[in-house]
């Protein structure tokens, strides 16, 4: 027990101490998950509207499979990224594997669904007659598009947020498209599986109140942004 | 060349049809009221001349050219028109925003946008809400807001879908007073639906009718008042005594008329043997206690079975072997004291009727 208070006392003391590591391991976590979140934002919103707006076969279809991939273990899409990825793999050429490049994109295929899924069911909750309204008074197909992401702002700004939280917690990607490097891929979730398997539990329980905070601090702005 | 022309334009959901053969023919500069009741197919009929919709089958022409084209020929073609719904949705932003909203589409300049804005709200009265939220705006504020939305375009075509429907006495009289100001003012054509008769006389120059998806009469407000032309017509503008019977005589443009409970002289041209519906206006029947040795052809004898008020009017139902409601003013009904099954003298013109030919008896 004394074990555990002294550990999280020297967890705190990392943390307040702004020790490099641990500066190093959050600072890159947020780059590489706010970098997947952008570039799956900047794919997923015009996609869901295309996929909103558009009537088409196998519509209905195409948004159950979406959703049921909310949920797909990220060690799949590990070893889907993997051998993509791998010296024989399709994108081999690149030489991606074991870079920050590689984990973001892991993490973008990981949250597409759950971005492009939330941004229909956004698209889909205002009112069908903002469209007309818009169409009535003048816009393009692109313009009422952007008015009813406009409308649903708060719904997407949620989607957001929630594919940032994924992306952030995830360690089964991580560790294997990323593969752990110290000062080059080791990002919170990994550090904290690695090091607690070594018997580092000061530095894993600093990492992971920081991952704590960080999850609080996506629940709070989606709270806020709820309400 | 009209303005906007359609052609035998048709709308079927689910294999009902809604619109039947649709052929109108609007002139630029023109204000036409579509008038029907409630599921006739006005918003229907609107919603594809915004070019909303496509038709079933039929073709619109906007100035000489046919519609069905490309989706950018489309928009180029909406985007000399503007469609106020008949729910008026405010987008989630401010009263300036909403109303710039059309403007920004089309890609003018941010100084023309503020003057044209600020021009219309100055118009509609809601400039000191220009920052207000317009989600927070009452529905009267709201539709006047839809409609400086789509004036602020200055469209050659602006269509209205029941302009003042749901709102209360007062801002539905704002909003008409305002929409007349805009009519006296723009040279835009106007296409307006409303189940206000009343309202489509004050507004319009021709007035549609439209029911039961399609439009049996197409005319000045006087022609489909005065001589509706069919049954459906007649009982909708509000003639309230249509009567439907024979032609047994006809001599120097009267004919008498067999409506099974007694005959009717009417000035028409219809042959012997027709079937028809002669309309007669109620407050073209006089009610007198003693007969009166007037020119009027049609002179009975009847009963009062109902009084009710109408404003200043009071409507008397009479029973002369028909049913026959007379509209007389509250003053007439006291000094001829008036009431149920008050015996009365009836009469009205040969000249005040309006005869319609029905079709046989199916
Ligand atoms: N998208 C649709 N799918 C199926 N039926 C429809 C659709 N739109 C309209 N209808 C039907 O078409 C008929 C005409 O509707 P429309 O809204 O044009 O009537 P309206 O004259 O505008 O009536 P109101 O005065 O109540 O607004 C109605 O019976 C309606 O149920
Ligand atoms: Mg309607």
């Amino acid at each position: 027990m004394t074990e555990i208070w002294q550990g999280l006392v020297r967890a705190i003391e990392l943390i307040v101490t702004l020790d490099a590591e641990v500066i190093e391991i959050t600072w890159r976590s947020l780059t590489i998950s706010v970098i997947a979140t952008v570039l799956a934002s900047v794919l997923c919103l015009p996609l869901g509207a295309l996929v909103h707006f558009r009537r088409f076969r196998g519509k209905r279809l195409l948004i159950s499979l979406v959703q049921t991939l909310y949920s797909v273990p990220t060690v799949v899409i590990g070893l889907l990224v993997f051998i993509l990825l791998s010296r024989s793999g399709p994108l081999g050429g690149l030489n991606l594997l074991f870079t920050p490049a590689a984990m973001v994109v892991g993490q973008v295929v990981l949250i597409i669904p759950i971005l492009l899924g939330l941004t229909i069911s956004a698209l889909s909750s205002v009112d069908r007659t903002i469209a007309d309204t818009a169409r009535s008074l003048g816009a393009s197909g692109p313009q009422t598009a952007v008015l009813v992401l406009t409308e649903a702002r708060f719904a997407v700004t949620a989607a957001v947020i929630m594919a940032f939280g994924r992306a952030i917690s995830e360690v089964g990607i991580a560790i294997m498209v990323g593969g752990n490097i110290r000062g080059f891929t080791r990002v919170l979730t990994t550090a904290i599986s690695l090091e607690t398997s070594r018997g580092d539990v000061e530095l894993s329980m600093a990492l992971g109140l920081i991952l704590l905070l960080i999850a609080l601090a996506v629940n709070l702005t989606l709270n806020r942004i709820q309400r | 060349m009209p303005l906007i022309e359609t052609n035998d334009l048709c709308q079927r959901y689910d294999g009902r049809h809604i619109l039947r053969n649709i052929n109108l023919s609007i002139e630029a500069g023109e204000v036409l009221a579509l008038i029907g009741p409630t599921g006739a197919g006005k918003t229907t009929l609107l919603r594809l001349l915004a070019l909303l919709d496509t038709p079933t089958s039929g073709a619109i022409f906007f100035d000489g050219a046919n519609v069905a084209g490309s989706p950018r020929f489309r928009l180029e073609m909406r985007r000399r028109m503007a469609f106020v719904l008949q729910k008026p949705m405010a987008f989630n932003a401010s009263v300036y925003d909403n109303v710039a909203s059309g403007l920004r589409w089309r890609g003018l300049g941010r100084a023309e946008v503020r003057d044209q804005v600020e021009r219309v709200l100055e118009m509609i009265g809601l400039s000191a809400d220009r920052n207000r939220n317009a989600r927070t705006l009452s529905g009267g504020e709201m539709q006047r807001v839809a409609i400086a939305r789509a004036i602020a375009l200055d469209p050659e075509v602006l269509l209205l879908d029941e302009p003042t429907a749901n709102l209360d006495p007062v801002s539905a009289r704002r909003t008409e007073e305002l929409l007349a100001a805009v009519i006296r003012q723009r040279s835009a054509t106007v296409i307006l639906s409303t189940h206000d008769l009343a309202q489509g006389q004050r507004l319009a120059d021709r007035i549609g009718v439209l029911i039961n998806g399609e439009i049996p009469q197409i005319g000045t407000s006087r022609d489909i008042f005065v001589s509706p032309g069919s049954r459906e017509v007649a009982e909708f503008v509000g003639v309230e005594n249509i009567l439907d019977g024979t032609v047994l005589s006809s001599a120097e443009d009267v004919v008498t008329v067999d409506i099974g409970g007694g005959l009717i002289e009417a000035v028409s041209d219809v042959a012997v043997g027709q079937r028809v519906s002669v309309c007669v206006r109620p407050e073209n029947v006089t009610l007198a206690l003693s007969r009166l040795s007037s020119s009027a052809r049609n002179s009975f004898t009847g009963k009062v079975t109902w009084l009710s008020s109408a404003g200043p009017l009071a409507r008397v139902h009479v029973d002369c072997g028909f049913p026959l409601v007379a509209l007389v003013t509250r003053r007439s009904a006291a000094d001829l004291d008036l009431h149920i099954g008050r015996q009365v003298y009836v009469t009205f013109k040969a000249s005040a009727t309006h005869v319609i030919r029905t079709e046989r008896d199916s």
